[in-house]
């Protein structure tokens, strides 16, 4: 039924020509979202307040410079000790240290001592990573992530090299709501703020119906409307669990926003972030 | 009797067999072996140690009151000092057979072991196991599948880093000029250029990571402005002039204008397309 209307339609366009309408745009799913409430105006100046007063406004007004500690959870295997190295390459002024049983409780009052800015902990499961914890350090916000479909550098089909050492730029993708705003100012927050153009590295957070699709590329303009990407450094894609106010707590921890299975996966076209 | 007929040949329900050895799954046994003197069925003078919520007690069984299920098994708290419930083992099971007293003694030392380790493990920290559920993993594995396809990463990254080019955030690296010119000769011209670059001032404001490149934005404008005042000579002004009229015709012609600068080698393996080079310079990748 559907196969003849539409050749009916197709010959219906060929015998008008030039005046046939015009074609019909396909539904897609990112058509069809449901309109989400806090979806961020650009000319929003609650909005713009907030983010100029939140925990990231140091950040952004350059009063700190990012120092990152990457970790795992304990007795990490092979393939999460690679990646994280890879990720720390990645991630300039990040250092990895072996977490040998620590409690995060503990180890985070010292790396605010020693005047870290960002936490990151790799959670394994066998012996692949599958989880990620961010928490932005002094007070700030934590967010944990699941990570699926991690690849690692030599998995990735390219012929490049390593990344340099240069300050890499950043791209964030399609973070439309308040939740999304926040998210993507803590991934802002990891890199420091002035990109060394000269490295040409650029590394992506594409969000697309809730899942952050991380990608690392070094880019070379062949002209002006051309530009070639090369793939270096590892990828993974997060889905945000949960976002905490302060720092990582699980039992008495203010959550700002919980993934709730039975509420929000209800609806194929309604996304969060 | 009670042994000759339950324990050995025929079923007690309490038994279990394995290769090596038998077990007894009665709650009241000492040891845990299925034994003619470890039964608590089969003897008629018996005592266990059993821990209730952190508490050990001792329970005892006597001849006397093997007619009466109900008070059979006597029970008596253990003080929560190691030596001094031992003690109170021994002062309750005094005259007693000494197997039964020395496996007392040892089912106690190892109970009150287990529930030292119990009380450290609580305090540190407990690994928690969630369960995957399987429909769920297939359904968000399926989605992002999906989701990355719709998603055209590399296309999405290649519009974006061409945008930022346009908005000469990369100020004077990469030599096109075109660009640059035309914004400068349509930043003299009207007030909509202005505005439509503010437009995309907010639009960086909300890239959320742009306001240096905003600030970098107005300060290369600016020094093209002033080059552009700068610069005396009138044949220059017109070779720009021309540069510029040639390069604007010929891109709106062909959508691609052949480099007039420094042509750059690309990567190894693309080939270069224009064959009139200025003065070629190699580029390698560790710059």
């Amino acid at each position: 039924e559907k196969l003849a209307a539409k050749k009916k339609r197709r010959k219906e366009r060929e015998a008008l020509g030039d005046k046939a309408p015009p074609k019909a745009v396909p539904k897609t799913i990112e058509n069809q979202r449901e309109y989400d409430e806090t979806t961020v105006d650009p000319n929003d100046e609650e909005v713009a307040f907030d983010e100029a007063t939140d925990e990231f406004a140091p950040y952004f007004n350059r009063q700190t410079v990012p120092k990152i500690l990457i970790t795992t959870s304990d007795r990490p295997r092979g393939r999460t000790v690679r990646f994280c190295e890879q990720l720390s390459t990645v991630i300039p002024n990040s250092h990895v240290y072996y977490r040998r049983g620590l409690a995060l409780k503990r180890i985070i009052p010292q790396c605010i001592a020693r005047d870290f800015t960002d936490l990151i902990v790799i959670n394994e499961d066998r012996k692949i990573p599958n989880g990620l914890l961010l928490s932005h350090l002094p007070d700030g916000p934590t967010a944990h992530f699941r990570m699926s479909s991690v690849r690692l550098r030599k998995e990735i089909k390219r012929k490049g090299k390593e990344p340099t050492e240069h300050v890499p730029e950043i791209i964030l993708n399609n973070f439309t709501t308040r939740l999304g705003h926040s998210v993507g100012r803590m991934f802002a927050s990891l890199f420091p703020h002035d990109p060394q153009f000269i490295g040409r590295q650029v590394a992506t957070f594409h969000n697309q119906r809730d899942y952050i699709f991380f990608r690392f590329h070094r880019y070379i303009f062949k002209s002006e409307k051309k530009v070639g990407i090369q793939e270096l450094g590892p990828r993974f894609t997060l889905k945000l669990r949960s976002l905490q106010k302060g720092t990582f707590d699980s039992k008495f921890g203010e959550y700002e926003w919980i993934h709730k299975r039975r509420e929000m996966d209800t609806s194929r076209r309604k996304f969060h972030l | 009797v009670v042994w000759d007929t339950l324990g050995n040949r025929q079923f007690c329900s309490y038994k279990i067999t394995t290769k090596t050895q038998n077990f007894c799954r009665n709650e009241y046994n000492l040891t845990g072996l299925c034994n003619r003197s470890s039964c608590p069925l089969a003897n008629s003078q018996y005592a266990t140690i059993r821990e209730e919520k952190g508490r050990c007690y001792l329970y005892m069984k006597t001849i006397e009151r093997a007619a009466f299920p109900r008070r059979l098994w006597e029970r008596v708290l253990l003080s929560k000092n190691y030596e001094k419930a031992l003690e109170e083992i021994d002062e309750n099971l005094i005259y007693w057979p000494r197997f039964i007293r020395h496996k007392c003694k040892q089912r106690f030392t190892k109970i009150t072991q287990y529930l030292i380790r119990i009380r450290k493990l609580t305090l540190k920290r407990q690994r928690k196991l969630v369960p995957l559920r399987r429909k769920i993993e297939r359904r968000e594995k399926r989605r992002e599948e999906k989701a990355l396809i719709a998603a055209q990463l590399d296309n999405a990254i290649e519009k974006e880093l061409l945008e930022r080019l346009k908005q000469d955030t990369y100020g004077d690296i990469y030599n096109f000029p075109i660009h640059a010119f035309d914004k400068a000769l349509q930043q003299q011209d009207a007030e909509s250029e202005s505005e439509s670059d503010a437009e995309k001032e907010d639009e960086d404001d909300e890239d959320m990571d742009k306001r240096e490149f905003v600030e970098a934005d107005d300060s290369d404008l600016s020094d093209f402005e002033d080059m552009d005042k700068l610069e005396t000579s009138s044949e220059e002004e017109q070779e720009e002039e021309e540069e510029v009229e040639k390069k604007t015709s010929l891109s709106r012609s062909k959508g691609k204008s052949p480099l007039k600068g420094p042509a750059r080698r690309k990567r190894p393996y693309i080939e270069i397309e224009y064959e009139e080079e200025t003065e070629p310079t190699t580029k390698t990748k560790a710059t």
